[in-house]
C-alpha cells in the first residue's frame, strides 16, 4: 500500500476566494454567512446564506467558457487552478495517463436547471441554449477540469448529498493508496443558492432564519452555503522525489450506511464510519486530537454527532476539540467537506484549530469540547473529517501531520 | 354541508397517521397517533395548502414554534387562529 499525501489545495467559499483568505478567516472565526443577493429572495422565508461575495463570472471566464460552466463549475475550476498551481503538477505522458479527478456534488448544474426552467415555464420560451444538458450535468465540473489540466486517468463525480466530497476524496486516497493513480484531484463544489434550490430546502423546515450555531442549545437549523474546495491527493515517494512541499498526509477513510431513514441519521452509523477510519489509518481514538464535525446545527445532527464520538472516543472525548466551521462558510451540501477538510490542513500544518462560532449556550446533550467562538492554537498529529449524509450514508477521513 | 376547520384539520392529521378520520380524537398527541417528524413536517404542508395560511415551525425546535402540536386539538385551535390572522 501506497502513502497519500496533499501537495495542493485551493477553494473559493463565502470566507475568501483562496485557502490563505479561508485560513485567515478561520482564524479570525469571521463568518460569511449574510442576507442573501439572489432573484425573488422577497419570496423566500429563508433569506440568508453563506455566498461566495464581490465574484464576477466574467472576470474569470470569456463567453464561450460561461456558455459551459454552470456556478459550481465555474467555482470548481477557480479551486482547481490554485490546488495545482500549488501543486507544481504537470500531466503530460505518463502522469498524465495515470492521475484522474474525483469531485462531490449533489446539485450540480442546479442554477442552469433554475435558470431554464424559468425560461420555458415562467416566462413561455420554447427554446433553450444548445449546451443546457452539457453545462447542468453534475459531471460537467470533473470533466472540464479533466480536459483542461490533461487528466485522463480514473475520472468520476460522487454525489452523496451533504457527504459527497467526502466520499469523493475518500475514493481519490484509495486510488493513489492502491497504486490505480499517482495523482488524483479531488474535493467538491456546490451551487444551491438560487431561488428553487433555497425554496427546496425550506420545505424541510429544518433552516434556521437567522444563523448557524453548532452544538450551542439555541441553535435553530442550518445554513446553506456555496463554493468548492479541490486537492492534489499525491502518492508519497512521487511527491518526495519531487521535492513537492506536502501539506499532510492521508491516512484512512471509512464510509458506512445507516440503512434505517432517510433524513433522521443514526448514532451507530456514524460510530461506525468514525471506528471504521480510525482502524483503516490504524491509529487509536487517543491519538486523535481535533475532529472537523459535520455540525449542520440541526438538532438531529448535533446531537447524534456527539452521541457518536462520545462513544468511539469513550474517557478521551473530553480531550478531543471537535469544531464546526459549517457556523462560518454555512452547509454547501455536496462541496461542504473539501471546504471543512481545509481546517484539518490549518489544524496539522499551522497548529491553529478554527472554531465553532455563534457559540451562545452549553447543550448538554454536545457536551464536548467544540472550540466556542475561537480559534485555537494546538499541536495537532492525527484529525478527522466526519460527513453524515441525508440518506443515511456517512463518510470520515483520517489525516496526520506530517 | 361545509366542512369546519376542525374536520379538514382531523382528515389531514388522519392521513398522515394512516387512520380513519373517525378513529382520530381531539385529545390525542402526535406521539399516539404515531406521527414522526418527516409526517409532521407534510401536515403542517398540508395544513398551509388546504387554508392557504403560512404556519411558523421549525423543526429544530418543535416546543418553542407559536404553532402548538401538542395535541390534535392545539393543533386546530392554532390553524383556526392563523386563519383569523392572516384572513386579508
Amino acid at each position: 500500500m501506497r502513502r497519500v499525501v496533499i501537495t495542493g489545495a485551493g477553494t473559493i467559499n463565502p470566507l475568501g476566494h483562496s485557502v490563505a483568505a479561508t485560513f485567515e478567516a478561520m482564524r479570525e472565526g469571521r463568518c460569511g454567512i449574510g442576507p442573501l443577493d439572489i432573484r425573488d429572495v422577497d419570496r423566500l422565508s429563508i433569506k440568508i446564506g453563506g455566498q461566495v461575495k464581490d465574484y464576477a463570472a466574467d472576470d474569470r471566464f470569456n463567453r464561450q467558457q460561461q456558455a459551459l460552466y454552470d456556478r459550481f463549475t465555474q467555482f470548481t475550476m477557480i479551486a482547481a487552478k490554485e490546488a495545482i498551481e500549488q501543486s507544481g503538477l504537470e500531466f503530460a505522458d505518463d502522469l498524465s495517463a495515470e492521475a484522474g479527478v474525483v469531485l462531490g456534488t449533489s446539485g450540480g448544474g442546479l442554477t442552469t436547471q433554475d435558470e431554464n426552467y424559468r425560461a420555458v415555464y415562467e416566462e413561455g420560451k420554447n427554446r433553450v441554449h444548445p449546451f443546457i444538458v452539457p453545462k447542468l450535468m453534475n459531471n460537467a465540473a470533473a470533466s472540464h477540469v479533466s480536459m483542461t489540466w490533461n487528466l485522463k486517468g480514473p475520472s468520476f463525480t460522487v454525489a452523496t448529498a451533504c457527504a459527497s466530497s467526502n466520499h469523493a476524496m475518500g475514493q481519490a486516497f484509495w486510488l493513489v493508496r492502491n497504486g490505480a493513480a499517482r495523482a488524483m484531484i479531488t474535493g467538491g463544489s456546490e451551487s444551491m443558492l438560487c431561488f428553487g434550490g433555497v425554496k427546496a430546502w425550506e420545505g424541510l423546515r429544518v433552516m434556521s432564519r437567522d444563523a448557524c450555531r453548532p452544538f450551542s442549545a439555541n441553535r435553530n437549523g442550518m445554513v446553506q452555503g456555496e463554493g468548492a474546495g479541490v486537492f492534489v491527493f499525491e502518492e508519497y515517494e512521487h511527491a518526495k522525489a519531487r521535492g513537492a512541499n506536502i501539506l499532510c498526509e492521508i491516512v484512512g477513510f471509512s464510509m458506512t450506511a445507516d440503512a434505517s431513514d432517510i433524513v433522521m441519521p443514526s448514532q451507530q452509523g456514524a460510530s461506525r464510519a468514525i471506528a471504521g477510519a480510525l482502524r483503516d489509518a490504524r491509529i487509536d481514538a487517543s491519538e486523535v486530537e481535533y475532529i472537523n464535525a459535520h455540525g449542520t446545527g440541526t438538532a438531529a445532527n448535533d446531537k447524534t454527532e456527539c452521541a457518536a464520538v462520545a462513544n468511539v472516543f469513550g474517557r478521551h472525548a473530553d480531550k478531543v476539540m471537535i469544531s464546526s466551521t459549517k457556523s462560518m462558510h454555512g452547509h454547501l451540501i455536496g462541496g461542504t467537506g473539501a471546504v471543512e477538510l481545509l481546517a484539518v490542513v490549518m489544524a496539522l500544518k499551522d497548529g491553529i484549530v478554527a472554531p465553532t462560532i455563534g457559540y451562545q449556550e452549553p447543550d448538554p446533550e454536545c457536551a464536548l469540547d467544540v472550540v466556542p467562538n475561537e480559534a485555537r492554537e494546538a499541536k495537532v498529529k492525527y484529525a478527522l473529517s466526519n460527513a453524515f449524509a441525508f440518506g443515511g450514508l456517512n463518510a470520515v477521513l483520517a489525516l496526520k501531520k506530517i | 354541508m361545509i366542512e369546519s376547520v376542525k374536520d379538514r384539520v382531523v382528515r389531514i392529521v388522519a392521513e398522515q397517521a394512516l387512520l380513519a378520520p373517525s378513529d382520530v380524537s381531539l385529545d390525542q398527541t402526535l406521539e399516539d397517533l404515531s406521527i414522526d417528524s418527516m409526517a409532521l413536517v407534510e401536515a403542517i404542508f398540508a395544513i398551509e395548502e388546504e387554508f392557504d395560511i403560512t404556519v411558523p415551525f421549525n423543526a429544530n425546535e418543535p416546543d418553542k414554534s407559536e404553532f402548538d402540536i401538542s395535541s390534535v386539538a392545539t393543533i386546530v385551535a392554532a390553524v383556526e387562529a392563523l386563519i383569523a390572522e392572516q384572513k386579508d
